[in-house]
C-alpha cells in the first residue's frame, strides 16, 4: 500500500515538473532569446526581506544591480532605492502549447531593477526563464522520442513475436545488430549523415527521431519474449477457433499483456533519452542557439573559465538529478510490480 | 569447440551486418564534404567536381561498398576527405589513446564492483544497513549524468590542482625523462578515469549484488547451509563459482557502454582517443572516418564478447560439454 502512494507521490512529482516547463512562458519573468549585453554572467539577484533595522520584514525586494567600477565584471548592489518583487505583471509576450497568446507573468520587478532568479549567461540572458524553455525542449525531447522507440519497439515485437518464422529471424537479427553498436556511436553515426544547420523545430524534430529510432532493440526484443508466452495462452487459442483474424487478436488479446513492460521500459529510457538530447545540443549536434535547451545551456561549460568562475551555468545539469532519480525509482517500483503480479 | 566458432562467425557476421547498416544511412543522407568546399569562391567547379569523381562519391551504393571493402582489405579504411590521407593510420593511433582509458576504467572498475557487490549481497541480512547504504549510493549514481560528473570533476581539478584538467601530455614534458612524463600522464589520466569508473560503477555494483544474491538463494547453496557450513566457504567456495556465469557476459556488454560514455568524456576533457576524432569528422561530414570509427567500436565490442565467451567457455563446465552431448 505504501508503496504504491509512493509511487502516486512520484509520478505527481514529475508530472508537476513537466507542467512547469510547459507553462515556461507565464512562470518565466522575461523572454529567454532576449539579451542584456550589459550584465553578462550576473549572479542571481538576492531577494531581500527587510530593508533595514527598524523594518523586520516587508515584502520581497529587490536591489538595482550595478557594475563594479573598480573591477569589470564584477557586479554591486545599489540599494538607495528599492523595487518590489510583482505578482501578475505584464511583460514580454509569449505563446503558451503554441496555441494561447499572453504578457501575463507569475511574477517580476518594474523596470530599472532586474529580476535574475539563476543568474545571466554570456550574453545576458536570464538564465531562469532559459532554464524553464529548454525544458520543454529537453524533457519533450525525452517523452516524445521514449513513445516512437516504444511504438516502434511495440510493433515490431509483436509481429516478431507472434508470426514467428522468418519475420522473427529478420527482426531478430537487425535488434542484435543495433545492440552490438555502443549507443552513442549509433546515435552518432545516425546524426552523422543529417543535416548539420537545422532551425529549432526541424532540430527538435530530427533529434526526436534520431534517438527513438537509435533504441528500438532492446524494447522490441522484450515485448517479443511476452507475446512468445502470450501467444499460447489458451483464451487467445480460443479466440483464435472463433475465428479472430491475425489483426484482432494481436490488437485485442496480445497487446494488453506488453502494457506492464512497456511502461517499465519507458520509466527506463525517459531518464536516458532526456541525456542524449543533453549530450547531443552540448555537443553541437542537437538543438542549436538562441534556442533553449538544457544540453546546449550546459556547453558554455566547455570552457574552463565560465566552469571555474560561475557555478550558477551548471544549474540545468544539476537539475538532471532530481528527474533521472524521480524516473529510476518509478521504474524500480513498476518492475517490482511487475514481478510480484506474476 | 564448435561454440567458439560459432560465436567468432556471428561476430564476423555482425560486423558486415554494421558496415552494410552503415553505408545503407548514407546513402539516405542529404549532403556531402563537398557542398561546403562548392560554396567557396576561390575553389573552381571544376576542381569540385574532378574530387567528387575521384573520391567516387557519384557511384551507386554496391560500387562504393565494394571499392570500400577492397580498401578495407588493403588497410586503408577509405579516404578522409579532411586530412587527405587513409582513414585507418588515423583511426589507429587515436583508438590506442581510447583503448588506454576504456581498459584501465573496465580494470578499476571492476576490481571496485566485484567486491562491492559481494559486501553489499552478503551483507544484507544481518548487516542491513550496509546494503542498505550501497544501495543508496548506486542509486544516486546511477541518476548522476556522466556530463555532470565530469564537469564536476573538472571544476575541481580546476580548483585543487590536484591533477590536471583536460588532455594527455603536457606540451613540456615531452623532452623530459621517461619517468616523468609517466607521471604527466597519470595526472592527466586520473580525471576521465575517475569519471569512466564512477559513472559505470552503479550498473556493475549492482549486476554483481543481484547475480551473489540469486546464487544465495539457490537450492545447492541452501543445501550446503543446511550440513552447517561457514558462512564466509559458503559465499567464496559455493556462491561465488555460480555467480561468475552471468558476470562474464556482463563483462562483454559493459564494454559497449563504456565506450560510449568514453566519447563523450573524451570530448569534454579534450583526450585525444575516437571521440574528438569522430566529432571533428561529424561536423566535418567527413564520411570515412565516421564509418570506420563506428566500425571500430563495434570490432570492440565484437572482440569483449569474444573474450566473454572465451571466460565462460573456460569457467562454466556445462558450456565445455556442449559439443560432446
Amino acid at each position: 500500500m505504501s508503496s504504491s502512494k509512493k509511487t502516486v507521490v512520484l509520478l505527481a512529482g514529475l508530472c508537476a515538473l513537466h507542467l512547469a516547463v510547459l507553462l515556461a512562458g507565464f512562470l518565466s519573468p522575461y523572454d529567454p532569446v532576449r539579451q542584456n549585453r550589459d550584465i553578462p554572467f550576473a549572479p542571481p539577484t538576492p531577494i531581500h526581506f527587510a530593508a533595514s533595522r527598524s523594518i523586520r520584514v516587508s515584502s520581497p525586494f529587490v536591489c538595482a544591480i550595478d557594475e563594479n567600477r573598480n573591477e569589470p565584471d564584477q557586479y554591486v548592489e545599489n540599494c538607495r532605492r528599492t523595487y518590489p518583487v510583482q505578482l501578475l505583471v505584464r511583460g514580454a509576450p509569449y505563446t503558451l502549447l503554441g496555441i494561447v497568446r499572453s504578457n501575463l507573468h507569475l511574477f517580476g520587478v518594474s523596470a530599472p531593477a532586474r529580476l535574475f532568479l539563476m543568474g545571466t549567461d554570456a550574453y545576458g540572458r536570464d538564465v531562469f526563464s532559459r532554464f524553464l524553455f529548454g525544458g520543454e525542449v529537453t524533457l519533450f525531447a525525452g517523452l516524445l522520442a521514449t513513445a516512437l522507440t516504444l511504438i516502434l519497439g511495440a510493433i515490431l515485437g509483436i509481429l516478431s513475436g507472434y508470426y514467428g518464422g522468418w519475420v522473427d529471424a529478420v527482426v531478430m537479427r537487425g535488434a542484435e545488430l543495433f545492440l552490438a553498436l555502443p549507443w552513442l556511436y549509433l546515435l552518432f553515426a545516425l546524426r552523422a549523415f543529417l543535416p548539420l544547420s537545422l532551425n529549432a523545430v526541424q532540430a527538435f524534430l530530427l533529434l526526436i527521431a534520431v534517438i527513438g529510432i537509435v533504441g528500438w532493440a532492446r524494447p522490441a526484443r522484450m515485448i517479443r519474449g511476452v507475446v512468445l508466452s502470450s501467444r499460447e495462452r489458451h483464451y487467445v487459442l480460443a479466440a483464435r477457433l472463433f475465428g479472430g483474424s491475425d489483426g484482432y487478436l494481436m490488437r485485442r488479446h496480445i497487446m494488453p499483456d506488453t502494457y506492464s513492460i512497456v511502461m517499465t521500459q519507458a520509466a527506463l529510457l525517459i531518464p536516458q533519452y532526456v541525456l542524449a538530447e543533453v549530450v547531443l545540443s552540448f555537443l553541437g549536434l542537437g538543438v542549436g542557439e538562441p534556442t533553449p535547451s538544457w544540453g546546449n545551456m550546459l556547453s558554455t561549460l566547455q570552457q574552463y573559465s565560465v566552469l571555474a568562475s560561475y557555478w550558477w551555468m551548471v544549474i540545468p545539469g544539476l537539475a538532471l538529478v532530481p528527474v533521472f532519480l524521480g524516473y529510476i525509482i518509478l521504474a524500480s517500483d513498476l518492475s517490482l510490480r511487475e514481478t510480484g503480479r506474476t | 569447440m564448435l561454440f567458439l566458432t560459432r560465436r567468432l562467425l556471428h561476430g564476423i557476421l555482425l560486423l558486415i551486418g554494421v558496415s552494410l547498416l552503415s553505408f545503407l544511412f548514407l546513402q539516405l543522407a542529404p549532403g556531402n564534404f563537398f557542398d561546403e568546399m562548392r560554396l567557396n569562391p576561390q575553389i573552381s567547379r571544376d576542381t569540385v567536381a574532378a574530387l567528387y569523381q575521384q573520391y567516387g562519391l557519384g557511384k551507386p551504393l554496391p560500387v562504393r561498398y565494394f571499392a570500400w571493402l577492397e580498401s578495407v582489405a588493403k588497410g586503408d579504411w577509405g579516404v578522409s576527405f579532411a586530412y587527405n590521407s587513409p582513414v585507418a593510420p588515423l583511426l589507429f593511433s587515436r583508438s590506442r589513446n581510447t583503448l588506454l582509458l576504456t581498459g584501465l576504467a573496465t580494470a578499476f572498475s571492476w576490481m571496485i564492483a566485484i567486491p562491492a557487490g559481494v559486501l553489499s549481497a552478503a551483507s544484507r541480512r544481518r548487516h542491513r544497513w550496509v546494503d542498505d547504504t550501497g544501495t543508496l549510493i548506486t542509486t544516486f549514481l546511477l541518476a548522476t549524468p556522466d556530463l555532470l560528473l565530469a564537469l564536476g570533476v573538472l571544476w575541481l581539478a580546476i580548483h585543487t590542482r590536484w591533477f590536471h584538467a583536460g588532455g594527455m601530455l603536457s606540451p613540456e614534458s615531452a623532452d623530459s625523462s621517461m619517468p616523468s612524463r609517466m607521471k604527466d600522464l597519470a595526472l592527466h589520466l586520473v580525471a576521465p578515469l575517475v569519471v569512466l569508473v564512477l559513472g559505470s560503477l552503479p550498473v556493475l555494483v549492482r549486476h554483481v549484488r543481484a547475480a551473489v544474491v540469486d546464487a544465495l538463494n539457490s537450492p545447492h547453496v541452501r543445501a550446503v547451509e543446511a550440513h552447517g557450513i561457514s558462512q564466509s566457504r559458503i559465499l567464496f567456495r559455493h556462491a561465488l563459482p555460480t555467480a561468475a556465469s552471468p558476470l562474464i557476459s556482463l563483462f562483454g556488454f559493459s564494454l559497449g557502454s563504456l565506450l560510449s560514455a568514453s566519447v563523450l568524456i573524451e570530448v569534454i576533457m579534450n583526450w585525444p582517443g575516437l571521440g574528438p576524432l569522430l566529432l571533428e569528422a561529424i561536423l566535418a561530414r567527413d564520411v570515412y572516418v565516421v564509418i570506420g570509427s563506428v566500425m571500430l567500436s563495434a570490432m570492440f565490442v565484437v572482440c569483449g564478447m569474444l573474450i566473454a565467451d572465451l571466460l565462460l567457455f573456460l569457467a562454466d563446465p556445462r558450456i565445455r560439454t556442449e559439443d560432446l552431448a
